[in-house]
């Protein structure tokens, strides 16, 4: 009896290897960024980028989060990741309850120009922030937000995405069980908080996940926003550092690569812990 | 416990279609009204008028006394049971029941009370911390109704609470719903589109058609007197035999046979039962039989009689056989309408 030979399937060899190609792209710079993270800055200004791992990391990464440089010694890194720790967390929060209440307005209450509201609000996704960035810009000056996390935070919250998703969910929760929530005595706020939130908590959550991840790496408007040094979110501390390379010192390598590798952990973290959530958040309807 | 009186309540939707046409009519303190009809007919808007989660556009609902038309839901002393049961479904049973008294501010201990009664009432006891998705179909029903049950209401609405549940089930929640209703003595308005349910757990029936009501009546005045061709047809499986007649103001002719005494003249509509035509060797009714139904308790025979359909139920032990037999009526079977309306003569 002869055993059939295994026939190998190219089609899937080909995935596969498209696969591990685009792998090898993308987890290289990355390898990078660990590789400089850990030599002296002495080694990579002689020999740039390469595949010899230092002991440096430590050194480097004592000077990143402590070090500080500018007049006033207080954009340290530790100083950078709290601000973009509020930054992350106020825009994700931020944007999912207005997008919530939002979208509550439009579904559930007979507004006269309910729909005509929606589609207000959904086109200004054609006007990102980087379009209406000066007159943002002027109204927080003028509102004396400049260097203040609510500056940072509350002009970007305004979410059409987040108010879409809202919206095409609570559509998809049967009619019946607002009724039955009305019947039982749930007045609006009594229906949002103990029926609403809890059953959407899978879409929160995906929401959440991808908003942090958008605030986190804002860059254009903290720059804009911020020029206190205690402000600096990572993101834009970062550049900082790489712009003091020019003078006379050594450039600080280590150090900036380092930082980078902190600012990409945070948003790498969430997104493998709430994998599962995101997936369900934005299939499943557990209704 | 309450009474319901509807004067003249309307419906017209936003679009202008009149679902309902006025209607009145008197439901008595713990009485089993069964709302039945086609789908369309516009059962569900009355029933929701009367839950208060449609606006009325005319006329005056009474629970009780006083008129609710402005009455929020919640206020109305209602319960009620959807089809789809609407449960909470990050709820446990025992919050899904309880929902409702938390929110009426009564105390805890209470509450928990009232749950663990609902709960031994409906056979629910070992279900009470799971979560409904975890719950069986027929489960679900019975924590809809323990939520219904719990808050002690004057008032129980069902639109179609059976239709999602198999044969069986269904067969026996119906008569587990009449029993809690006859139990608590709670008035009740049940609607749905299968007129069995209807027949069996009707105190008294409301027949609706196309947003009009075509007869309000026991289950045996309903079909035993149809008040229309409609119900006749709409009422009974197999529906009323109707055939085409003629009346010459003594005796009423289907063909060339006299079935019936009537001083009526004219085109009429005859209606019989299908159990109300016995085979009979010596029978006026010539009858070609095409088909046997066999349906083990008894059979159906479809055939012609004068060029025209004809069902007829025998019992299992009679010798049936395909091609021409005769017939007899029993005493009172006849029915006639109108031809025209389509009211009853
Ligand atoms: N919001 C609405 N706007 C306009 N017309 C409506 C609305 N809701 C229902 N209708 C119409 O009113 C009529 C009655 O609807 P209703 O839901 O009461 O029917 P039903 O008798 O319960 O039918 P079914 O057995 O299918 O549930 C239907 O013709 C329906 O199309
Ligand atoms: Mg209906």
């Amino acid at each position: 009896m002869s055993v059939p030979a295994r026939r190998i399937r190219w089609s899937a060899v080909l995935d596969h290897s498209i696969l591990i190609i685009g792998s090898l792209i993308m987890i290289l710079p990355v390898v990078m960024l660990v590789q400089m993270a850990s030599t002296t800055d002495l080694h990579t200004t002689k020999f740039g980028p390469g595949w010899v791992f230092g002991d440096q990391l430590p050194v480097n990464f004592e000077k990143a989060m402590f070090k500080a440089d500018g007049f006033s010694g207080e954009n340290t890194g530790l100083r950078m990741l709290y601000n973009s720790m509020i930054l992350g967390f106020g825009f994700a929060i931020g944007k999912i309850v207005i997008g919530m209440m939002a979208a509550y307005a439009i579904v559930y209450f007979r507004l006269k120009f309910a729909t005509l509201a929606f589609w207000v609000i959904f086109t200004t996704l054609l006007l990102p922030l980087e379009v209406r960035i000066l007159p943002s810009y002027e109204i927080v000056q003028k509102l004396g937000m400049l260097n203040t996390y609510q500056g940072l935070i509350i002009p970007l919250i305004a979410s059409a995405t987040a108010t879409f998703f809202f919206r095409q969910y609570f559509r998809s929760i049967p009619e019946e069980l607002v009724e039955a929530a009305r019947i039982d005595g749930a007045g609006p706020i009594k229906f949002f908080i103990d029926i609403l939130v809890p059953l959407s908590r899978t879409m929160i959550a995906a929401m959440f996940i991808i908003m942090f991840v958008y605030g986190w790496n804002q860059y254009l408007w903290p720059t804009m926003i911020t020029t206190d040094e205690g402000m600096y979110t990572l993101v834009r501390g970062i550049k900082q550092i790489t712009q003091t390379l020019e003078g006379t010192n050594l450039p600080e390598y280590g150090r900036s690569n380092l930082l980078a590798i902190i600012a990409i952990l945070p948003p790498v973290l969430i997104v493998i812990f709430f994998q599962s959530w995101f997936v369900k958040g934005l299939t499943e309807s557990d209704k | 416990m309450a009474q319901v009186k509807l004067n003249a309540v309307r419906k017209t939707y936003p679009n202008g279609f009149e679902a309902v046409k006025p209607a009145s009519f008197d439901i008595t303190d713990g009485e089993f009204v069964v709302l039945v009809g086609p789908s369309g007919c516009g059962k569900s808007t009355m029933l929701r008028m009367i839950a208060g989660l449609e606006d009325i556009s005319e006329g005056e609902l009474y629970i009780g006394e006083t008129v609710v038309n402005n009455v929020d839901p919640a206020d109305r002393d209602i319960a009620m049971v959807f089809q789809n049961y609407a449960l909470y479904p990050h709820m446990t049973v025992r919050k899904n029941i309880g929902y409702g008294l938390k929110n009426r501010k009564i105390p805890s201990t209470e509450i928990d009370a009232k749950v663990a009664e609902a709960a031994n009432m409906l056979n629910l006891n070992d279900y009470l911390d799971r979560k409904p998705s975890q719950l069986s179909g027929g489960q679900r029903q019975r924590v809809a109704m323990g939520r219904a049950i719990v808050r002690d209401p004057a008032l129980f609405l069902f639109d179609e609470p059976l239709s999602n549940l198999d044969a069986k089930l269904r067969n026996q929640m119906r008569i587990e719903i009449k029993a809690l209703q006859r139990r608590l003595g709670v008035t009740a308005v049940y609607v749905t589109h299968d007129q069995v349910e209807a027949m069996t757990m009707a105190d008294r029936i409301i027949v609706m058609n196309g947003g009009v009501i075509e007869q309000i009546g026991t289950p045996s005045e309903v079909y035993h007197s149809p008040a229309s061709t409609f119900v006749a047809s709409f009422m009974g499986a197999p529906p009323m035999n109707l055939f085409d007649g003629h009346a010459n103001g003594t005796e009423v002719h289907v063909g060339e046979t006299p079935l019936h005494r009537h001083t009526h003249q004219g085109k009429v509509t005859v209606g019989i039962r299908p159990e109300d035509i016995v085979p009979d060797v010596t029978g006026p009714l010539a009858i070609n039989v095409n088909i046997i139904e066999e349906l083990g308790a008894h059979r159906l025979l479809h055939g012609h009689t004068a060029d025209q359909a004809v069902t007829i139920h025998v019992a299992k032990d009679f010798p049936a056989v395909t091609g021409p037999m005769t017939a007899s009526l029993k005493p009172d079977a006849v029915s006639l309408f109108d031809s025209e309306t389509g009211h009853r003569l």
